[in-house]
């Protein structure tokens, strides 16, 4: 339902039930997006209706204007139906943080966060490029500026065109805008980069590549060849270094361990049904697997504590009007992506132990197999060893952020 | 020092420039500067200039420009001495 009908029958619009209508949705199609590598339309559309794509924009841009805590826990409660889905929304509003936070200082990004809120655009993210890698702050192909002999209409003096091989663009094909990274120019360093808004009308795209992965199967992250012409006040004013270290990363971080916890919780709550099941039927004898049902849960919880006070975290630093010490942030955001990730799979294999057999099946209501396979996807989004090699270094620098408030 | 500093800059910095050709109070962030760098700067800081630097100047105020930079290391020699 959507928030006008809502409040025609007297109930008040809130993001926990839109989060859960559209899991509603998610739960339906899970097991027919997994199968077929399908991309969840009836659930990206029910988000549509809902406006969740618009969450983060800010009220006066026409949005919800909802935190980045209420996003996280929308992304977990997605996820407990249908990982891709919830993968979906969680990139879409890591690129709308970045346009809140890095380009309301320029007006054609003030009127693309409106059209984001009036004609719920969905945003895909161009990073990763093939021949470079994993490595975000480093990119390839550059911007050219001033020129443009692209066939999509506005070039010139303003203009710019850009080429680029994206190695994994998730549902690329489906979305109505693209943010891509590039370098700033012919001659710039590949970390030298900038972040480019192309909606869709502005580029052409050609699928180079597959995807018929493990898991994650409903993102559609194909490699997708991008050719994108547009007026150069397209680019977001800020260096992508800034972008990057500010928001794109401890966004990113923060939802998608959201994400995992959502998949850990659904796994859990199948292994509990599970041993229910089992003391029924033992007339009140608990199975032998039945503890790590209480290990299974006190790890999600340590994990879930984890990510509230990461969220916490952000969300105070970035209220403040002093700047945050970049390196610790860095260093907490990068220890809670590297940590959640891998234990959000302990938590599914200890209930993968509890159900057994009943959870190696691939279908079924105690089938943990798509959760596995989902999960699997966690350490390699920026691959960990990547990751925690960066974090060792930071943390020589500065102390962890330990203690209890 | 401003040498020794400049080519700190560029040996650990990955700037996007090289840092002779920006000015005393030009924005490193700008230029570029990451966590990972500030790391490897302030490192490499201690090293050549024989300080030690505190938490507390562990700021993004801190590593924003040579000016300060250079403030800073002046700051930490004299308490040392
Ligand atoms: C489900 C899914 C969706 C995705 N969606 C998108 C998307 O929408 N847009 C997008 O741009 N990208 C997307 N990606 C790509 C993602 O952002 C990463 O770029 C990608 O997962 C990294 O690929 P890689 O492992 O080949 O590269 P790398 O990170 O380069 O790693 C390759 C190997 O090298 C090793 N390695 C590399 N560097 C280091 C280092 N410094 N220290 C130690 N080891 C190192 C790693 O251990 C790894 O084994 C997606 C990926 C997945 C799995």
């Amino acid at each position: 339902m959507t928030a006008s009908a809502l409040e025609l029958a007297g109930q008040a619009w809130s993001i926990e039930d839109a989060a859960a209508r559209v899991a509603a949705v998610a739960k339906r199609h899970a097991d027919q997006v997994d199968r077929d590598g399908a991309f969840p339309a009836a659930a990206i559309a029910a988000l549509k209706t809902e406006g969740l794509l618009g969450a983060l924009v800010p009220v006066a841009f026409g949005g919800l204007g909802e935190t980045l805590s209420a996003v996280a826990e929308a992304c977990c409660t997605l996820a407990q139906a249908c990982a891709s889905t919830a993968m979906i929304y969680a990139m879409h509003q890591i690129q709308v943080a970045c346009l809140v936070r890095h380009g309301t200082g320029s007006t054609w990004h003030c009127n693309f966060l409106r059209r984001i809120a009036a004609q719920r655009l969905l945003l895909a993210s161009v990073t990763s490029e093939e021949g470079v890698g994993g490595n975000m702050r480093s990119s390839a192909c550059a911007v050219q500026l001033g020129t443009g002999s692209h066939g999509a209409g506005q070039r010139g003096a303003g203009g710019y065109t850009l080429e680029k091989r994206g190695s994994a663009v998730s549902y690329g094909e489906h979305a109505d805008a693209l943010l891509i990274t590039a370098r700033s120019g012919a001659y710039a360093k590949p970390s030298d980069q900038v972040l480019v808004v192309s909606p869709r009308e502005d580029c052409e795209l050609e699928r180079t590549g597959t995807w018929n992965a493990l898991g994650m199967r409903g993102t559609c992250s194909s490699a997708l060849r991008v050719v994108a012409a547009g007026k150069a006040e397209q680019i977001l004013p800020a260096p992508f270094g800034q972008i990057a270290s500010d928001t794109m990363v401890p966004v990113s971080h923060l939802l998608w361990a959201s994400v995992w916890i959502g998949i850990a919780a659904d796994a859990v709550d199948r292994a509990r049904l599970f041993l229910r099941a089992a003391v029924r039927r033992s007339e009140g004898a608990l199975p032998p697997g039945a503890l790590r049902l209480s290990m299974a849960v006190e790890l999600l919880e340590m994990l879930q504590a984890r990510v509230t006070v990461g969220l916490r975290r952000f969300e105070a630093a970035r209220a403040c009007a002093a700047e945050p010490i970049p390196v610790g942030e860095a260093a907490d955001m990068n220890t809670l992506k590297a940590g959640v990730s891998e234990a959000c799979l302990q938590v599914v294999h200890q209930a993968l132990l509890i159900c057994g057999f009943a959870g190696y099946q691939n279908e079924g209501p105690y089938s943990l197999s798509r959760h596995l396979r989902d999960l699997n996807s966690a350490p390699l989004m920026i691959n960990n060893d990547r990751i925690r090699e960066t974090t060792a270094r930071l943390l020589l620098a500065s102390k962890p952020r330990l203690g209890l408030l | 020092m401003e040498v020794d500093l400049r080519a700190t800059l560029d040996r650990h910095g990955r700037l996007d420039v090289p840092a002779a050709t920006l000015a005393d109070d030009a924005d490193l962030y700008a230029a570029g500067l990451d966590s990972l760098a500030i790391v490897n700067i302030m490192l490499a800081i201690e090293e050549t200039f024989q300080v030690e630097f505190p938490d507390s100047l562990l700021s993004r105020q801190s590593f924003s420009s040579i000016a300060s930079l250079e403030r800073i290391i002046r700051q930490l020699q004299s308490e040392s001495v």
